[in-house]
């Protein structure tokens, strides 16, 4: 009775630099709920936009067979017209439109481009009966709470007469209620006979609804498990069953007293002004070591780190920081530079650089006072600096006048890290530094790390690569859903234990 | 962040002095655009020159499209900031009307005895400027909204209570002498002047006009010091970067900036000293300019707006206050919106209601002639100068031509659209 609705097989994609796909399989049968699941970066997310035709066909290597058919998806109006729908991760819904017609958005229930809003009202209250949501379909999506935004999405996917329904971490922004409602849906168009494929990081969930898994790392297929064999167990040792080589710089850490402190951390949400983002973090870091922070997307570190800096995120933050037992405050960014406190953001571009100014300007931007005189820039003192950090760093580029909206990711990280270096800080957040950058230059971020720790600096790295944590810190926390979950040293640590206590979401180990 | 923290390294030299040739490259490349913008001004005054018998570099000319052109360059300075730091300012034409008008009844008609000064109202004026700037540029950086919103409402508000003050239709005036020399007077000669051709008296004992060559001594001195001042410190950047080891811009382009700039200055330093000298309101004008340059260029606070119109999202978790940065601008703008206010009043002698009315357009397009982004973050001073001189140029040689008022707007437009066009193609080459 089953037949395979969907095979992808030997699916290679490259980025310029980076091979994200090489040679993936995945073969989905009819009427199943088939999760994915892999570390972040894995690869997960692009071989769903392969199948959704968002990188078209020609764009990558191997073949898509779906019902039968080979296709080449030239773009997402393709693959919805056959009736495969993806959620992604970001919800794609219009705040100030209403249910309705973010429901029929590009696909309005019209003649001659004039819309029947009754026949459209009417059809989105079927499709919300069908997903369990009682609102009127004339509410404004922004006056929705984020489960309910989610069940809009999938509603949407219904009104297109969706047979493979793709949903990318569908649960990780919602509260448990709601995830549980989420799950039973699915299970629910399974026995209506809509196929499904889960990317979930949550192996409980997974356990709950999924009848097979297919677990991805570092861009292959490592393998598909059936329903009796998935366990915890199992999975996570697929997911980072891979070895630690010397892919990072020795060191020999020299710990001193405690520098940072941080007690009681709680941060609620900038717009959801119920939602608590962070809750209660407890962390210190001490003079000369790096401690990481793991966890998963959405675990709220970035959030964390940002509300910590100059309360950059976040409303009703309470709590206390310390510096060497002093406490500080920390209530704007200048505070916090002023007190030694340093921030790399995970998005450079967006936040960290100004990217149609030149490498010199962007270095001295933390510190002007450190290259002028009454508030007078001096202009060969800055000269002298920019040169200075961009040898430090080793930055690629052609002088110090070149724009850094033209340099590679990883020399525009190494301009976000020289500038905070020339601010000269005592503790220093690094989030995500090495995402998106090729291996070489991660060695040269891991180096600056080690160097500014035997220099005595207290370092905080956050990072969603578990190796890279194990591998450049000296002791880590673990994080997820606001909360420290796990506290562990480096040298007791492995991906295993990480992965378990995220999720798990056990206590506070040690 | 003490001062003493951060490490000046003497190294890191030798490489760049390699790469000396790239740099200059480079550096042409980008003052490419503000040579090229000076280039078209001398182009287009050697246009109207032609076209106008050469009318327009006549002295008297001159003096006339400094006076008629000086509150656009003013208020550009204003709107320069504004613009890169990612704003906008519709405003500054009523503001100016509405100060104008304010001036004008604190002088002739209110008894305020000894508060009518023209010096006293003068600074009241500015000073009230800066208030309405900080209460445009208050909703704008403090919550958030949209500055094109807030200074349109300024802009109907401004009018408004301009044409209010005045009683409906009517004009105000004449403004006292002492207060009109800020836009019609002339810089008094203190040396004394010079006469090369003694001017030619007739029979009646009267001296006939144009006849004669008076040198306004002072002008010439100004404008000699003003040239050797501009050439020594270009060469002191010059000597400091190779001090320091660092490729300047090569020599022979140096040389011909400088002489070209320097020429030009010259000559019409010269053409005003012929005439009644340098008029008050381009000395003020200069002084800002001068003021501008050095703040943009040179201080933390100009370094920290270009930041902020980059990347206002980086700029702030870099330290730097934005909001508040966004204040001071706006206030700078609304000192500059009065400032210019006054030099029409002066200029006019009496305070109308539609004083100003549509500068804010000039305004706006001298900026963006002079290679301002309106995405923020991009623009220089002496490019939106240039720009604002590019406008008075035309203004002024199409009204000696006398091409109709309804044509010379249709001109303006496509210049500034060219000059964006331009600007665009450029960077999509790059």
């Amino acid at each position: 009775m089953t037949s395979t609705i969907l095979e992808m097989r030997d699916i290679t994609k490259t980025f310029p630099g980076v091979k994200a796909l090489s040679n993936v399989n995945l073969s989905v049968e009819e009427g199943e709920i088939h999760a994915v699941v892999g570390e972040n970066g894995a690869g997960k997310s692009t071989l769903m936009k392969v199948l959704s035709g968002v990188y078209p066909s020609g764009t990558y290597d191997g073949e898509i067979i779906y019902r039968g058919d080979e296709c080449h998806f030239k773009g997402i109006h393709d693959s919805e017209r056959r009736g495969i729908v993806i959620i992604h991760q970001e919800l794609a819904l219009v705040p100030m439109l209403s249910i309705a017609e973010n429901i029929f958005l590009g696909n309005e229930q019209a003649r001659f481009g004039i819309i029947d809003w009754n026949a459209n009202e009417t059809r989105t209250g079927a499709l919300l009966k069908k997903v369990g949501l009682k609102e009127d379909p004339k509410t404004l999506i922004t006056n929705i709470g984020v489960g309910k935004q989610q069940l809009v999405e999938i509603a949407k996917a219904l009104s297109k007469e969706v047979k493979l329904l793709i949903l990318d971490e569908p649960t990780a922004s919602l509260s448990e209620k709601d995830s549980q409602a989420l799950l039973d849906l699915l299970l629910e168009f399974k026995r209506q006979g809509i196929t499904s494929i889960l990317i979930s990081h949550k192996l409980n969930e997974i356990n709950r609804v999924a009848d097979k898994v297919t677990i991805i790392r570092d861009g292959r297929t490592i393998e598909t498990l059936p329903k009796k064999d998935i366990s915890e167990d199992r999975i996570i040792t697929s997911m980072v069953g891979r070895s630690l080589d010397d892919r990072f710089p020795p060191r020999e850490p020299e710990i001193g007293e405690t520098v940072l402190e941080v007690k009681n951390w709680s941060v609620y949400h900038p717009i959801h002004a119920e939602r608590q983002v962070i809750k209660g973090i407890d962390i210190n870091v001490r003079r000369g070591e790096v401690v990481g922070i793991a966890g998963l997307m959405g675990a709220g570190r970035t959030e964390f780190a940002m509300s910590l800096f100059g309360r950059s995120y976040g409303r009703r933050i309470t709590g206390e920081v310390l510096l060497k037992g002093k406490p500080i405050d920390v209530s704007s960014v200048s505070k916090a530079v002023e007190h030694g406190i340093a921030y790399v953001t995970e998005d450079r571009k967006t936040y960290g650089l100004n990217l149609i100014d030149h490498i010199k300007h962007n270095i001295t931007l933390a510190n002007l006072p450190g290259v002028s005189r009454h508030s007078v820039i001096d202009d060969m003192r800055e000269l002298a600096v920019a040169n200075d950090y961009k040898a430090k760093t080793n930055i690629r580029s052609s002088s110090v006048y070149q724009m850094t909206g033209n340099l590679s990711g990883g020399n525009q990280q190494k301009v976000v890290l020289s500038k905070w270096l020339f601010a000269n800080p005592e503790v220093l957040i690094l989030d995500e530094p090495t995402r998106g950058i090729d291996v070489g230059a991660k060695y040269e971020i891991y180096t600056i790390i080690a160097r500014l720790a035997s220099e005595g600096k207290a370092i905080i790295v956050i990072s969603s690569e578990m190796p890279e944590l194990l591998g450049i810190t000296d002791r880590i926390y673990v994080m997820n859903e606001g909360r420290i979950v796990g506290e562990m040293a480096a040298s007791d640590a492995s991906q295993e234990k990480i992965m378990r206590a995220i999720v798990r979401g056990e206590g506070k180990a040690s | 962040m003490s001062t003493e923290s951060a490490p000046v390294p003497k190294s890191g030299v030798a490489e760049d002095v390699q790469q000396g040739p790239r740099v200059a490259v480079s550096a042409l490349v980008t003052n490419l655009r503000e040579y090229g913008l000076i280039l078209a001004l001398i182009l287009i005054m050697v246009f109207f020159q032609f076209t106008t018998s050469g009318t327009l570099f006549k002295p008297v000319n001159l003096s006339n499209l400094v006076q008629q052109n000086s509150f656009i360059i003013v208020m550009a300075l204003g709107m320069l900031l504004v613009i890169v730091s990612g704003h906008i300012d519709l405003s500054v034409g009523s503001v100016a009307g509405f100060i104008g008008a304010l001036a004008a009844m604190m002088m002739v008609i209110w008894p305020l005895g000894p508060f009518s000064n023209p010096l006293v109202v003068s600074i009241i004026c500015l000073i009230v400027g800066g208030a309405i700037g900080a209460a445009q540029g208050y909703w704008i950086a403090y919550h958030r909204i949209p500055s094109f919103i807030v200074t349109l409402a300024g802009m109907l508000i401004f009018r408004g209570i301009c044409q209010a003050l005045l009683g409906g239709g009517s004009s105000v005036g004449p403004l006292p002498v002492g207060f009109k020399a800020l836009s019609s007077g002339f810089i008094p000669d203190v040396i004394g002047s010079l006469t090369l051709i003694p001017p030619v008296v007739n029979a009646a004992g009267k001296t006939i006009v144009g006849s004669g060559l008076t040198l306004h001594m002072t002008t010439i001195v100004i404008g000699l010091v003003a040239v050797l001042a501009y050439a020594y410190l270009g060469l002191r950047a010059r000597r400091s970067r190779e001090r320091h080891g660092y490729e300047a811009e090569p020599f022979p382009l140096f040389v011909v900036k400088t002489l070209v700039i320097s020429a030009l200055t010259l000559f019409l330093v010269y053409q005003f000293a012929t005439y009644r000298g340098l008029p008050i309101v381009l000395v003020v004008m200069g002084v800002l300019i001068a003021l501008f340059v050095f703040v943009t260029k040179r201080m933390t606070v100009g370094r920290r707006i270009y930041a902020m119109g980059g990347n206002a999202k980086a700029a702030q978790l870099s330290g730097i206050k934005t909001e508040r940065l966004t204040l001071m601008v706006f206030i700078n703008m609304g000192v500059l919106s009065a400032l210019g206010g006054l030099i029409i009043a002066a200029r006019l002698g009496q305070a109308v209601p539609a004083a100003g009315l549509g500068s804010e357009l000039d305004v706006i397009a001298a900026v963006f002639i002079g290679g301002a982004s309106a995405m923020g973050g991009v623009g220089q001073v002496i490019g939106a100068v240039v720009g604002g001189f590019i406008m008075g140029v035309m203004n002024n040689g199409m009204s000696i031509m006398g091409v109709n008022v309804d044509w010379q707007q249709v001109v303006k437009g496509l210049v500034l659209l060219g000059a964006v066009v331009f600007d665009v193609y450029n960077k999509n080459k790059a």
